[in-house]
């Protein structure tokens, strides 16, 4: 099916953390064809300023519903038009936009930071039946509001906080090889900081799991048009962001 | 009696027949075939594809876009696969549609302009379109365009090496347009397509440090469309050759003001960013306009601004 342009009603745009909210959307076109790690493209205004979309990770789809939802936090101007819609608004939103998870293996193990644990949630659902666990990091306790959403979807929460007050003290990357010690993943999906993840797929190379990891990068046209968001490759090839990926194996990307 | 889209709007640019007046503007619409889910290609005046040099570029480092006040800076740096991958690999899989295919061209030295001309001297290649405008790249690139005589090098270069239409496309970042323009005139240009972005900046307040990897970067968008029409207005008045501009266009209003500016033709650029089927709405919205005035041809509007 073709990715399209829609125009989407607001179901929901509520506060669920501290300047993060999740936006519901009805968009059935695009919540039947959704899978986790695909993106939308989202017309925030009807405006030249900010005049471009912005790249929004879907946190969940439900096709019964026919709705798409995603989860962001309230950075700049883009986000503050995006957090002031109320559900009597719609947007223009294109989607779903680039290469999403590749369910893999039977143990997935999920690292997860700041707001790339959106992503995250929309593929542990996916991931079920198996048994699933997840380290997730933030800042502080405000931050980990993340863990209610993924306790009814994983068997195992493993929690850092920089300041302690949650979990263990530190960042996902101090508690990483303890994890992977306590079980067999065969399979590790990381989203979140880009130091973040380069130390996780460093880490899953030294224990041989293979790991997927999702891009952040900024961009124009999402399809692959503009080459605002490539990366290289470690084929020698340039890597679309928006469209080989946000999700690739670390070793497409990274040494 | 009713009129059809090309009755109303086809138009042809040095020899190259398109179905309606407006194109994509180079390295905003990728290779064309990137956008082919959103829009109808066989509907766009003409596809300018990414700016192609004779080897493969990576481009900038760093962050390449910034969005500014009614516009965006970038600076790619002229990434692209190389004019080989594109003969091989792009072309063969542009030839389904039904749609002029214009190449954008850039190069390190006049002989590189003419070696990729030469290259791309091919049936399925409706013209090549001279790139002596990007901001974004140490050699080649701008250093040909703010120069008369540089300029009017690589378009003597280019008209030797090849039997195609020869689209001459000028930066804005130069003191007097005319002369550019009259330059690439004398020196055999068949067409000119202007503006290519303004040379800007953006810095971020909280790193002291610039937004963009290359640190300045080209602006385009809405924000610079009074420059475009007024450049365009200028060297309309100054050539005979037909002049396609390009700079901010979202609606068929500003693609409008234009042609009435003296544009035979227009490209939209930075809008397919926000809306992929921009060009095709900007032609239906012409249409719409012509209707409107009791017009019947698009060709009707070039120039005819009451000064």
């Amino acid at each position: 099916m073709p990715k399209m342009v829609v125009e989407a009603r607001i179901v929901r745009n509520t506060e669920i953390g501290v300047n993060v909210k999740e936006l519901v959307l009805y968009a059935p076109e695009i919540a039947v064809q959704a899978v986790p790690g695909q993106f939308l493209h989202v017309r925030v205004a009807d405006s030249y300023y900010p005049l471009l979309r912005r790249p929004l990770s879907i946190s969940g789809a439900d096709h019964i519903t026919g709705t798409v939802s995603t989860i962001y936090r309230v950075v700049g101007q883009g986000t503050a038009c995006l957090a002031a819609l109320t559900s009597k608004d719609s947007v223009d939103c294109m989607g779903p936009l680039g290469n999403g998870f590749v369910i893999h293996g039977q143990r997935p193990l999920l690292v997860g930071g700041g707001m790339g644990l959106a992503p995250l949630l929309f593929l542990a659902g996916a991931l079920c039946p198996r048994p699933i666990e997840i380290l997730m990091g933030g800042r502080t306790k405000e931050e980990m509001f993340w863990a209610d959403m993924f306790h009814n979807k994983c068997d195992a929460i493993h929690i850092t906080t920089d300041d302690g007050t949650l979990g263990s003290c530190g960042v996902t990357l101090d508690l990483l090889p303890e994890v992977l010690k306590s079980g067999a993943f065969d399979v590790i999906y990381t989203c979140g900081p880009r130091i973040m993840m380069e130390g996780v797929a460093k880490v899953a190379k030294t224990y041989n799991i293979p790991c997927q990891i999702s891009l952040e990068e900024y961009m124009a046209c999402g399809i692959g048009g503009c080459l605002s968001c490539t990366c290289a490759g470690k084929d020698g090839l340039r890597k679309k962001v928006c469209t080989d990926g946000p999700v690739f194996w670390a070793q497409e990307v990274m040494s | 009696m009713s009129i059809g889209d090309s009755d109303m709007l086809g138009v042809t640019i040095a020899g190259i027949k398109m179905k309606t007046p407006v194109m994509t503007a180079s390295g905003t619409f990728g290779f064309g075939l990137e956008y082919k889910d959103f829009v109808n290609l066989n509907k766009i005046g003409a596809v300018v594809v990414k700016g192609t040099t004779l080897l493969p570029r990576s481009g900038n480092q760093g962050r390449r876009i910034a969005e500014t006040p009614a516009g965006m800076l970038n600076s790619i740096g002229l990434e692209n696969p190389g004019v080989d991958e594109f003969l091989s690999t792009i072309l063969p899989r542009l030839k389904d549609y039904d749609v002029p295919v214009i190449v954008n061209i850039s190069g390190n030295t006049v002989e590189e302009y003419g070696e990729l001309a030469a290259r791309l001297n091919v049936a399925d290649v409706a013209g090549v379109e001279l790139n002596i405008s990007c901001p974004n790249v140490k050699e080649g690139g701008i250093a040909f365009g703010t120069n008369c005589d540089s300029a009017s090098a690589v378009v003597k270069q280019v008209k030797s090496n090849t039997d195609l239409p020869v689209i001459v496309k000028l930066s804005p970042n130069v003191t007097d347009i005319v002369a550019m323009a009259q330059s690439v005139e004398d020196a055999g240009a068949d067409a000119i397509s202007l503006i290519n972005t303004l040379l800007g900046m953006s810095i971020d307040i909280h790193k002291w440090r610039p937004v963009l990897g290359n640190v300045v970067g080209g602006l385009s968008g809405p924000a610079v469309k009074p420059i475009a029409v007024r450049m365009v207005w200028q060297v309309a008045q100054s050539v005979k050759v037909p002049v396609i501009g390009m700079g901010g266009i979202v609606t068929a209003e500003d693609a409008i003001e234009f042609m009435l500016a003296g544009a035979s033709a227009v490209a939209v650029g930075t809008a397919n960013f926000i809306n992929p089927c921009a060009a095709q709405s900007v032609a239906d919205g012409m249409k719409n306009y012509l209707r409107q005035r009791g017009l019947f041809h698009v060709s009707e509007l070039v120039g005819k601004v009451n000064i």
